[in-house]
């Protein structure tokens, strides 16, 4: 028990250290390392929480996919990251003072509903019966009645490919291309023609 | 000491706490505010994971998984949409993106 604790508090503080650190680095690229560190720091919270399929999906959807775009977007546009930081101690004062607001409402709502609220009556974390894993317990629910919702979320990501592609496809000018439609239709009329030549002359093209 | 459903909420309000905060100070670098919208995202699925497992209902999980889905589909538009912004206008300051104002 004291070693999930220890665990807890170690995962959390390196969740919020770097989810704070991604805000306030002056690089960006550092900026998504943190982000890096801060979902694999989640992922071990989703862990000790018994939550592993997740766990295993946000590392592999943050880090091996989002994170990389962002740090590919990052390196690829060339720009001045420290004139984009102007304007943070201007206005330092009121986000503090809207993100301590925040603060202390969420963390008594939390408070109250884990005490009070529908979590109330929970008698501690859930333990997987023998036998079933944790993604088997979600594949038994996501593929039957939630099958629907799934094709959507598949859906949205089709979605989510094609606009990314036709946002940033540029069609270039001046470019030689292939075009197929050209080299299917050329029959041999057009594309053959015979020639004479007279001894001791060449051809004019 | 036994770890609760409170210190997940804490956290999970922490964190989301700090992606707001995020959003408020770099209101000029459109990577950065994206990067909290992710972290608030993360926020939120700490939370629905928190439910799910004290609640002893699996459904928390799987809200979490398509929150995840759509959390990559904004990050992959919302990049090519910089992107584009990048080519257009040769910066990214979101504060001059105000060329469609009437």
């Amino acid at each position: 028990m004291v070693l999930q604790a220890i665990t807890f508090y170690l995962l959390a503080a390196t969740t919020l250290v770097a989810g704070l650190a991604v805000i306030t680095a002056r690089n960006p690229v550092h900026s998504v390392l943190f982000l890096i560190t801060a979902f694999f720091s989640a992922a071990g919270l989703f862990v000790l929480l018994g939550a592993e399929f997740l766990a295993m999906i946000l590392v592999v959807v943050y880090v091996g996919a989002v994170a990389v775009l962002f740090l590919f977007v990052v390196m690829m546009l060339d720009v001045d990251f420290a004139a984009l930081r102007q304007g943070f101690a201007r206005y330092l004062p009121i986000g503090a003072l809207v993100a301590g607001v925040l603060i202390v409402e969420m963390i008594s709502v939390a408070a109250t509903i884990a005490r009070r609220g529908a979590a109330s009556a929970s008698t501690g974390p859930q333990v997987q019966p023998a036998g079933v894993t944790n993604a088997g317990a979600i594949g038994a629910v996501l593929y039957t009645d939630y099958i629907y919702y799934f094709q959507a979320a598949g859906l949205v990501l089709l979605v989510a490919m094609i606009g990314a592609i036709v946002l940033t496809l540029k069609h270039r000018v001046g470019i030689k291309r292939q075009d197929i439609a050209a080299q299917v239709a050329r029959t041999p009329a057009a594309g053959l023609r015979l020639v004479s030549i007279k001894p001791g002359e060449g051809t004019e093209t | 000491m036994t770890i609760g459903l409170t210190h997940y909420l804490t956290v999970a309000a922490i964190l989301f706490t700090i992606g707001v905060f995020g959003i408020f100070v770099n209101r000029k670098n459109v990577i950065v505010i994206l990067m909290s919208v992710e972290l608030i995202l993360l926020a939120v699925n700490i939370n629905l994971v928190a439910f799910s497992v004290f609640l002893h209902d699996v459904t928390g999980q799987i809200y979490a998984l398509f929150v995840l889905t759509v959390a990559a589909a904004e990050a992959a538009v919302g990049l090519a949409i910089l992107v584009t912004f990048f080519r257009n206008r040769g910066d990214i300051a979101v504060d001059d993106a105000s060329v469609m104002r009437g």
